[in-house]
């Protein structure tokens, strides 16, 4: 496949993941969780906490942020930032929503900097 | 020789004078109790949260039948006496009973007043004095349709919004052209109204009811359809409630010949005319007043509790009364006197647009009167003052602004709370003063006003003295005392835990996106704190109505695993109380080569844990662990984890009874089902007790008679050893105590409040009560809990193995590895 500066890529279907869930899409990168707020926005994340690496798509959505299952911090879905008196940032990617379909933006997740 | 003492009438003032006289002089008389209820004593002022769905019954409950035994009370439930022959010295009840007194104690309580209209003694006509009328109303209101409820004082009102907040529409008729148009004049009495209004409850004033019309039913029997009023206004009603007012009930002391007025005479002793017989509560009559409020009543029981014993003490004396409006939501206090009269001045404080109303009573520069509505927050200094008799003269012009403006000592009202002496009184609904709660605080270690509520009585009557409770917390506790930490359940909302728990059953709310709307729930979508709690609250409130929603789960209940440090699972199976054999040891080592399984361990709860399983392959190790019978053991769960035996009468030299199948029977009959906090349990077959029972949330030793049952116990955070709920003398009877009093936490824990801090919260009485002393309560908490396993007992791990259920969990959603490989 011949990816462009700005590649979209159909992931699956918006009602794959449950409202104030998550689901996982595995890329070289890592593994990037992918949340549906009860609004149906959808955002794209690392799924590493920035404290422990706790997997937060394991966590409870609420609003547009996510609790991390091991030990409490939230993180907010839009920018990635532990919110509160917690100090840290997570990875967020360019994803969107059409048609009831999901597309995130490849480019950065085949080849990217950090990742090397 | 102990002499014999007759009480007529259960009620609160009896109830203390008895609590006192066995304190001061236990065993100097053999008590029996007559009551014309068919109950033992509760707390009257509680009825209103009982009809509005606040409390329980069990709740209110001050004395169970344990008490009487304990102290030997002979207590005739529902049996009325109808005479007194004071040459014989005895009482006949309405059944035949007789029995011989040395000392007789009337406290028969007062009758409701019922307006001699036509229809008056329809079916469906109400009055509120006790459970049966509260009983009535909460049949009615199952149904809905309407109420009116006759009579605009604090009791009317109280009943209008239980009735209200059951769901009924719901009118209050008041005869005088303002709501209790003695406190209130007409401007506050309009505030009261607007109030209630906003509450939905119609309001009509000036409302002279002319009769109580009949309606047919298709059986020919014939009760209220509606109210119908002098002006000719006809209003549609199923029940009608009769809150008018109340007369002392002195119609056998008159009938014996005893000296009546309004009331039975007493003299400051309580003594009638009769040097052999006492009276004491709502029934005497003393000095031209007769009393309609607790405080005073419970002052009486304790002089006639030492006239009784025999030792001396100051006599009774009128004082300034407080009360409270127990609507929630709707503050109002009033305390002293209101009449009018010449050498009466007032002032008056009025701010509409905050709903505020205050007025004071002055008389020679002392304030004899207070009355505060929408901001009751000063009513304690203000009845303190009113108390004490202080000269206001100083702070006259800044008097109605409250303690914060009046200058000097009392600037901080908890300054003027530290100021107290130790013997003032802080409750006095329930008499107890400054230096009692002070010393129950740091010897006990309390840190809310519920704790002091249940250790000290302060602040459980009608609640006015919460406020001083809090500052006498606050002074204590200092920085460690932090109100806000028992109240709201979480950011998202002002409301604790109980409130949400009574507000969804009264509300009938049942998804948890209706309650955050009609709860008024300030985030969107609430938080990882509260939606757990109401998924539980949910659950357990609508069993099979409700669906439960994963997604406020927190991930270990979504998935049926407990999750690692490293993001994999760890796997629990069910071992039936501990018991396990070759076929399941097998499985479970097939289990842990096939999808090689790190470690595997033996857990603190008797069963093994396979740890660092792959989320990806639990459906797959459920399925083999199927295969072999093996399911979930809850070990992730605020459910029923492990019931732990020891090996009892099967092996042990010493076993009583049969524990490792008692274990196993409770393990198998309760699994599945969810609960506030993490249930833990353990039978031991004797009292060398290796099962180690005494410090579970429930544990049984077994005994040569039966079953010991304990609970409350804690051996984690907080280590703590159970306390003993009861003796069972059958398995069966074990299993339904143990059931029924798993449900009763359910109904009433709080999300992650582990049973010996809600045993704690609510009290050992009142959980007793319900469970071992009301058999019918129990049978129907243990019917309840049955009704809820329908829909809970299935092994989540076998609907998922099928990938019948939640099949996205367990799979990513998509696998762009490959693609980036190819470019
Ligand atoms: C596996 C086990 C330890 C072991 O290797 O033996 C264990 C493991 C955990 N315990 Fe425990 N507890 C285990 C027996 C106990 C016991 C002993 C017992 O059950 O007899 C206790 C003390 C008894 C008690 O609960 O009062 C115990 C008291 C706790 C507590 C303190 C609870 C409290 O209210 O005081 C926590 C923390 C909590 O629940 O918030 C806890 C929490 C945990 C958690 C869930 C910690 C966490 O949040 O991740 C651990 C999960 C590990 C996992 O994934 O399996 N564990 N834990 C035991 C599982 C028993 C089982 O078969 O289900
Ligand atoms: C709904 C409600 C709310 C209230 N709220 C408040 C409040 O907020 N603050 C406050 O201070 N007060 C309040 N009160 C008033 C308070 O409950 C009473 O003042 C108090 O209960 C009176 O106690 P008592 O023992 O005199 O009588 P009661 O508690 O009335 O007890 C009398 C008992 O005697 C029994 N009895 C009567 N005759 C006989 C007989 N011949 N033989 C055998 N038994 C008999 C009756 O069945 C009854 O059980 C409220 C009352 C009600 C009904
Ligand atoms: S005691 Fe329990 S919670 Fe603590 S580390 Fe061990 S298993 Fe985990
Ligand atoms: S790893 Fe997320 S909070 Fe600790």
């Amino acid at each position: 496949m011949n990816m462009m500066e700005s590649v979209w890529v159909d992931v699956g279907a918006l009602e794959d993941i449950p409202r104030q869930g998550a689901r996982l899409v595995k890329t070289s990168v890592g593994c990037v969780a992918l949340f549906r707020t009860e609004t149906d926005e959808v955002f794209a994340l690392d799924d590493r906490c920035p404290h422990q690496g706790g997997p937060l798509s394991q966590g409870i959505v609420h609003g547009n942020a996510v609790t991390c299952p091991l030990h409490n911090w939230v993180i907010s879905l839009e920018t990635g930032l532990a919110q509160g008196a917690d100090e840290g940032e997570v990875r967020t990617f360019p994803v969107r929503s059409e048609g009831g379909r999901i597309l995130v933006e490849a480019s950065r997740l085949g080849h990217n900097k950090d990742a090397a | 020789m102990t002499q014999k003492l007759v009480v007529v009438g259960n009620g609160m003032a009896p109830g203390r004078a008895l609590e006192r006289l066995f304190e001061t002089a236990p065993g100097s008389y053999e008590v029996s109790v007559f009551n014309a209820e068919p109950r033992t004593n509760y707390d009257r002022i509680l009825l209103s949260p009982v009809l509005s769905g606040e409390k329980s019954y069990e709740e209110i409950v001050i004395h169970g039948d344990a008490w009487y035994e304990q102290n030997g009370v002979t207590l005739h439930k529902g049996k009325k006496v109808v005479s007194i022959d004071r040459q014989a010295k005895t009482v006949t009840a309405e059944d035949g009973t007789v029995a011989a007194y040395d000392k007789l104690l009337i406290a028969t309580g007062s009758v409701p007043f019922i307006i001699p209209v036509p229809g008056k003694d329809l079916a469906g006509v109400l009055t509120y004095r006790d459970l049966d009328d509260v009983n009535a109303m909460l049949i009615a209101a199952e149904k809905g349709g309407s109420a009116v409820v006759i009579g605009g004082g604090l009791l009317g009102l109280e009943a209008a919004a239980g009735l209200k907040s059951r769901g009924m529409d719901v009118t209050v008729l008041h005869l005088m052209p303002t709501l209790m148009e003695r406190q209130l004049d007409a401007a506050a009495g309009g505030l009261l109204k607007r109030a209630l209004e906003d509450r939905g409850i119609r309001v009509i004033t000036k409302a002279n009811t002319k009769e109580i019309l009949a309606a047919h039913d298709s059986q020919g029997a014939t009760r209220v359809r509606s109210v119908v009023l002098d002006d000719g206004t006809e209003i549609p009603a199923d029940i009608v409630v009769m809150a008018v007012g109340i007369r002392p009930n002195a119609v056998i002391a008159k009938d014996a010949g005893l000296e009546t007025g309004r009331g039975i005479l007493v003299d400051e002793r309580l003594r009638t005319s009769d040097p052999d017989i006492l009276a004491v509560g709502e029934c005497v009559e003393f000095n031209g007043h007769v009393y309609g409020l607790v405080a005073p009543l419970y002052e009486q029981a304790n002089i006639v509790a030492n006239e009784l014993a025999g030792v001396g003490g100051a006599g009774f004396v009128d004082k300034a009364l407080a009360t409270k409006l127990k609507v929630t939501g709707v503050d109002l206090f009033s305390a002293g006197d209101f009449a009018d009269g010449e050498d009466r001045e007032e002032i008056v404080l009025r701010d509409a647009t905050r709903g505020v109303y205050k007025r004071l009573v002055l008389k020679d520069e002392k304030v004899i009167g207070a009355v505060m509505f929408g901001d009751t927050a000063d009513s304690g200094w203000f009845f303190q003052l009113i108390k004490d008799g202080t000269d206001i003269s100083e702070m006259r012009d800044t008097l109605i602004f409250g303690p914060a403006y009046a200058g000097g000592d009392h600037a901080d009202p908890t300054a003027a709370v530290a100021a107290l002496p130790d013997d003032a009184e802080i409750c006095g609904c329930n008499g107890v003063c400054k230096g009692r709660i002070v010393s129950a605080i740091s010897k006990k270690g309390l840190t809310s006003v519920d704790d002091v509520r249940t250790h000290t009585k302060a602040s459980a009557s009608c609640g006015t003295c919460s406020g001083l409770v809090e500052k006498l917390l606050a002074l204590s506790l200092g920085d460690a005392y932090d109100p806000a930490a028992v109240k709201p359940m979480c950011g998202c909302t002002d409301l604790a835990h109980a409130d949400v728990r009574r507000l969804i059953v009264a509300k009938e709310l049942k998804t948890i996106s209706e309650l955050m709307q009609e709860l008024e729930w300030k985030s969107s979508g609430g938080c990882a704190k509260c939606r757990p709690a109401l998924n539980y609250y949910m659950l357990a409130t609508w069993p099979g109505e409700y669906v439960d929603d994963y997604q406020s789960r927190f991930i270990n209940e979504r998935v049926h695993a407990n999750i690692q440090k490293d993001g994999t699972y760890s796997v629990v199976p069910r071992m039936w109380g501990g018991i396990t054999n070759s076929r399941e040891l097998r499985a479970i080592a097939d289990v842990a080569d096939k999808f090689e399984i790190p470690t595997v361990k033996c857990t603190g709860g008797q069963r093994i844990d396979l740890l660092g399983v792959q989320k990806e392959d639990l459906p797959a190790v459920w399925a083999d662990l199927n295969a072999a019978g093996l399911v979930s053991g809850h070990a992730y769960g605020k459910a029923l984890r492990t019931v732990k035996t020891c090996v009892g009468t099967d092996w042990c030299r010493f076993g009583t009874q049969d524990s490792t199948g008692l274990g196993v029977r409770i393990e198998k009959f309760m699994w599945g089902s969810w609960t506030p906090a993490k249930v833990k349990m353990a039978v031991s077959g004797c009292p060398r007790n290796c099962a180690e029972a005494t410090c579970k949330d429930v544990g049984v030793i077994c005994v040569d008679s039966g079953y010991e049952i304990h609970f409350a116990g804690a051996a984690g955070l907080d280590i703590k050893g159970t306390e003993v709920l009861c003796h069972a003398k059958t398995e069966d009877e074990a299993l339904q105590v143990i059931v029924a009093l798993v449900q009763l936490y359910r109904e009433q824990g709080h999300y992650l409040e582990r049973i010996y801090k809600w045993a704690k919260r609510v009290g050992l009485e009142s959980i007793q009560a319900a469970v071992v002393d009301d058999l019918q309560r129990r049978e129907a908490l243990f019917e309840d809990f049955v009704y809820s396993q329908r829909f809970s007992q299935s092994d989540p791990w076998s609907e998922r193995a099928r990938g019948a259920k939640d099949a996205h969990e367990f799979a990513p959603m998509a696998d762009l590895t490959c693609m980036e490989a190819a470019e």
